[in-house]
């Protein structure tokens, strides 16, 4: 996988940088050019955002048939998060005990790897949740 | 726009089929339907192809041409066209041949679908099958495409009360119905219990809960109502077609209970029918996991939000009610050859709407309604078949 493919999204990826839009204000994540209310009058007008990390899961499902990158971790959580500024956002849920979870529950992001390009290629982080 | 009529169906038998490669499939399906519509091949103006990720699944790209070529076409020049949107490839290409006849373009079109699925292994198709969802913002953080269905149905439990026992009885009634079905993957019938107790792929959902992994291929005939009768004495009348999209990421929604593309699809094809839910007598509904159908019914107007899954378990989507839905055995029984299943959705439409559909034959039926979708709801397409009297 070329370096440049994960390269590219690292400021959303590390420091959850969504955007705003300029005309109604309404927060995005990812980052998006056009903002979905306001059609043409937003381009050119969407603001990077960054989000404060904080929110609660929304939904949420304990993996137990893993992608091959996952394997290792298996069962692993991944949840639905609805922040705080209103986005939601797909990640997992990590340092959680399995009978702890639910919905509602607060978290808040932490920097993680991610995935890797194997032993010897370039680590990809970027961000999980936590309970609070 | 000239109205729009099925003339011929075929399919092959979906599932592990390890004698076929993807042109097979494609061939015998397309073969089948031509020779139902008492076409010579002559006559044949274009063809669309649906398929969701041949070069992944088979290293194949550029199958259109090549489906036409193998089934002897090359030397007529038809235009040959391949159609993808994930799991609703199949719908869309059926919706692109009715408007290329609809609109006057073109009068004998053929539209396939086909999907080879197991020329990889197990942990690789399920990576392709998630490639329909977003890949930089929910399946490279671990978002399986399982898991994302598994979200909705703890989400839909959560805020209806919809219970583990109601979802998994979608399984077991569409089973039920695929063991009537002679070209289902799977013809037998499964106990709830054995729904509840299989091995956790994504909690809440089990094995049990997933559409398999299929081989398979379905096509018809598509040609002017006015001009039927030259070819069949039994042609089923397309009274709708409608297309609808959503964000790609389910978690871009403002509700992750429903598939707002499916309502809009629904709507839309329902107006362009002039009929309403109560005229439809069968749906077949994608019900790539059990969640998925309880969703479909709700969204498609058949059962108030909230009351699908309490329907199901009820039996009012079992064949012998008003409503029959999956009466092929849905994609969890019949199987899910991704790009062949909006196809083949239309091709158990037909065999039931012109009464050729043996023991599970849905007496009277006269309108049908196919929901199609791709990714958890970015696409969904609804077609609306009714008899010809």
């Amino acid at each position: 996988m070329a370096v440049a493919r994960f390269w590219r999204e690292n400021a959303s990826r590390y420091n959850l940088i969504g955007t705003k839009c300029g005309v109604c204000g309404r927060v995005y994540f990812p980052p998006r050019s056009v903002c979905p209310t306001c059609h043409r009058k937003s381009i050119g007008k969407m603001e990077p955002f960054k989000l404060k990390g904080e929110g609660e899961v929304l939904t949420y499902s304990i993996v137990h048939e893993a992608p091959s990158q996952l394997e290792m971790q298996k069962p692993y959580v991944i949840a639905i998060v609805q922040m705080d500024e209103g986005v939601r956002i797909t990640g997992q849920i990590i340092d959680v005990e399995l009978d702890e979870l639910k919905v509602g529950m607060k978290v808040r992001t932490t920097l993680r790897k991610v995935s890797d390009d194997g032993a010897a290629g370039v680590i990809h982080y970027g961000y999980k949740f936590m309970p609070v | 726009m000239r109205e729009v009529a099925i003339i011929g169906v075929g399919d092959t038998k979906f599932g592990e089929l390890w004698d076929m490669s993807l042109r097979d499939l494609g061939i015998q399906a397309g073969l089948s339907a031509v020779y139902d519509a008492n076409l010579s091949g002559d006559e044949i103006d274009a063809l669309y192809l649906g398929n969701m990720s041949a070069g992944k699944f088979t290293e194949q790209e550029h199958i259109g041409a090549l489906i036409s070529d193998y089934s002897g076409l090359a030397r007529d020049h038809i235009p040959a066209t391949r159609v993808e949107a994930a799991g609703a490839s199949g719908g869309l290409a059926f919706r692109q041949g009715v408007m290329a006849v609809a609109s006057g373009m073109h009068d004998i079109v053929v539209v396939g679908g086909a999907e080879k699925m197991t020329d990889v292994g197990d942990t690789l198709s399920t990576e392709i099958q998630a490639m329909a969802a977003d890949q930089q913002w929910e399946t490279s953080f671990g978002a399986t495409f399982p898991a994302l269905h598994a979200m909705i149905a703890r989400r839909h439990m959560h805020e209806y009360g919809t219970t583990r026992e109601q979802i998994a009885s979608v399984a077991v009634k569409n089973h039920k119905h695929g063991s009537l079905n002679p070209k289902a993957q799977f013809q037998k019938e499964i106990k709830l219990e054995s729904v509840l107790r299989s091995l956790p792929v994504a909690e809440p959902l089990g094995m049990f809960d997933c559409a398999p992994v299929s081989d398979g291929g379905a096509a018809v005939v598509l040609c002017p109502l006015e001009k039927a009768r030259k070819y069949t004495d039994t042609p089923v009348k397309v009274l709708a077609s409608a297309q609808a999209s959503d964000t790609l990421s389910l978690a871009n929604r403002e509700s992750l209970c429903r598939f707002d593309a499916t309502t809009v699809a629904a709507q839309r094809a329902f107006k362009m029918a002039g009929l309403e839910p109560k005229d439809v007598q069968l749906a077949e509904v994608h019900d790539s996991y059990t969640i998925s159908e309880i969703l479909a019914i709700e969204d498609l107007g058949f059962f108030p939000k909230g009351k699908g899954g309490q329907a199901t378990a009820d039996g009012e989507t079992t064949l012998g009610s008003k409503l029959a839905v999956n009466t092929s055995g849905g994609l969890k029984a019949r199987g899910d050859p991704i790009g062949a299943t909006g196809v083949a959705q239309v091709v158990e439409l037909v065999r039931q709407l012109r009464g050729e559909a043996d023991k599970r034959q849905v007496s009277g039926a006269e309108v049908g309604l196919a929901q199609n979708v791709g990714g958890t709801g970015a696409t969904v397409v609804v077609q609306i078949l009714g008899r010809v009297n």
